[in-house]
């Protein structure tokens, strides 16, 4: 696995960020539907999606302008939204670190939800992958979601206002994100992880600028960290060989 | 959602600032740590950065959806929770995906749920 070839990684990647078209096809045709009622026009929607390519932050910015808010807090909240975006940078930067910065330019560019939380499975289940492919694995993750956002949200502009909201479309982005949980929940760390970023962010909702989807988050990952330290003590100097590492896959 | 003309200065001051925002959040690790070794504490916390921030962005989403107003809504409960479980038991993204999709048609056939 370690010496197979990068194109077979991008391959890989590729086949596994396919599914998310069914994420990026809905959500960026309501994008463009919305942009549209908005009053934007179709290069304006389509710019909207190359620029800023983060569909919660476009929502949240659409929203905040079409209330005539002042640039600074449109501004503040969209990026208040993509503040984990930081947090996925910083997670990532172990695995695609050492590449050349004109790829880490464009790694960055590309770091959304879906690519993102593809890659770091994907890099905790083979950890022993060279960069090559890992940076090919990232790149064709990317493939089926980045460009299809673009294509999507034109054809949503072009579509403009005929969808019925009953179709319950707003519910397609956090069904995708749940389906993506499950899988990803192998240990107890990582159970426990998302039981207090989910309590959390709900705890904390009250807080303006979706503050509180990061101070969930942080806890979250403070809880997950330190059941994996309490088990790794506990299992540290009595370890034998089949004692399972926390954080290996089954 | 239309409450008057968008500027047109404001929209491409946001387009540009929010693009070159989002692209520093995304760089800022990845461009000016590079290779050099993280602490071990910090690769810990890391790891869980997936599995923390996907429940924090989608449980306000599932218990208070924008599209009912913020009221908790049983279909989108359901829904949610069967897709949770599906995918935690058959460790398939499909399969959940497929279930919660399945919910959210089916139910929206049951005047009862909604």
């Amino acid at each position: 696995m370690a010496d197979a070839p990068p194109m077979s990684s991008f391959w890989r990647g590729f086949r596994d960020g396919l599914p998310f078209l069914l994420v990026v096809g809905p959500f960026g045709m309501l994008f463009g539907v919305l942009a549209t009622e908005a009053g934007l026009n179709v290069l304006e929607t389509l710019s909207f999606s190359v620029v800023v390519i983060a569909g919660a932050a476009q929502f949240t910015a659409l929203q905040l302008m079409t209330e005539n808010a002042p640039t600074v807090v449109v501004l503040a909240s969209a990026l208040a939204v993509n503040l984990r975006m930081a947090m996925y940078s910083a997670s990532i930067t172990p695995h695609l670190g050492a590449l050349p910065l004109g790829k880490r330019i464009v790694a960055a560019y590309f770091l959304v939800d879906q690519t993102y939380a593809a890659a770091a499975i994907e890099y905790e289940k083979r950890p022993q992958q060279t960069l090559a492919q890992k940076f090919a694995y990232f790149m064709g993750v990317a493939m089926p979601i980045c460009p299809p956002w673009y294509v999507f949200t034109l054809i949503g502009a072009w579509i403009g206002t005929a969808v019925p909201p009953e179709l319950g479309l707003d519910f397609v982005l956090p069904i995708a994100f749940i389906a993506m949980l499950g899988p990803a929940m192998r240990t107890g760390a990582h159970r426990i992880a998302a039981l207090v970023g989910g309590t959390g962010a709900l705890v904390f909702a009250f807080m303006p600028w979706n503050l509180g989807l990061i101070c969930g988050a942080l806890l979250g990952m403070m809880a997950g960290a330190e059941v994996e330290r309490r088990q790794s003590l506990r299992a540290g100097p009595a370890a034998t060989e089949d004692t399972p590492t926390p954080g290996e896959t089954r | 959602m239309t409450a008057g003309e968008i500027d047109r200065t404001t929209l491409w001051t946001v387009i540009v600032l929010l693009g070159l925002g989002s692209f520093g959040l995304r760089f800022v690790f990845l461009g000016l740590i590079g290779d050099r070794a993280l602490p071990e504490w910090l690769l810990r916390h890391l790891r869980y950065t997936a599995v923390a921030v996907i429940p924090a962005l989608v449980a306000p989403l599932v218990l208070w959806p924008a599209a009912t107003d913020g009221q908790t809504d049983p279909l989108r409960l359901t829904a949610a929770a069967l897709a949770l479980l599906i995918g935690g038991w058959t460790r398939n993204l499909y399969a959940a995906l497929f279930t919660g999709a399945a919910v959210m048609i089916g139910g929206s056939y049951l005047p009862v749920l909604t």
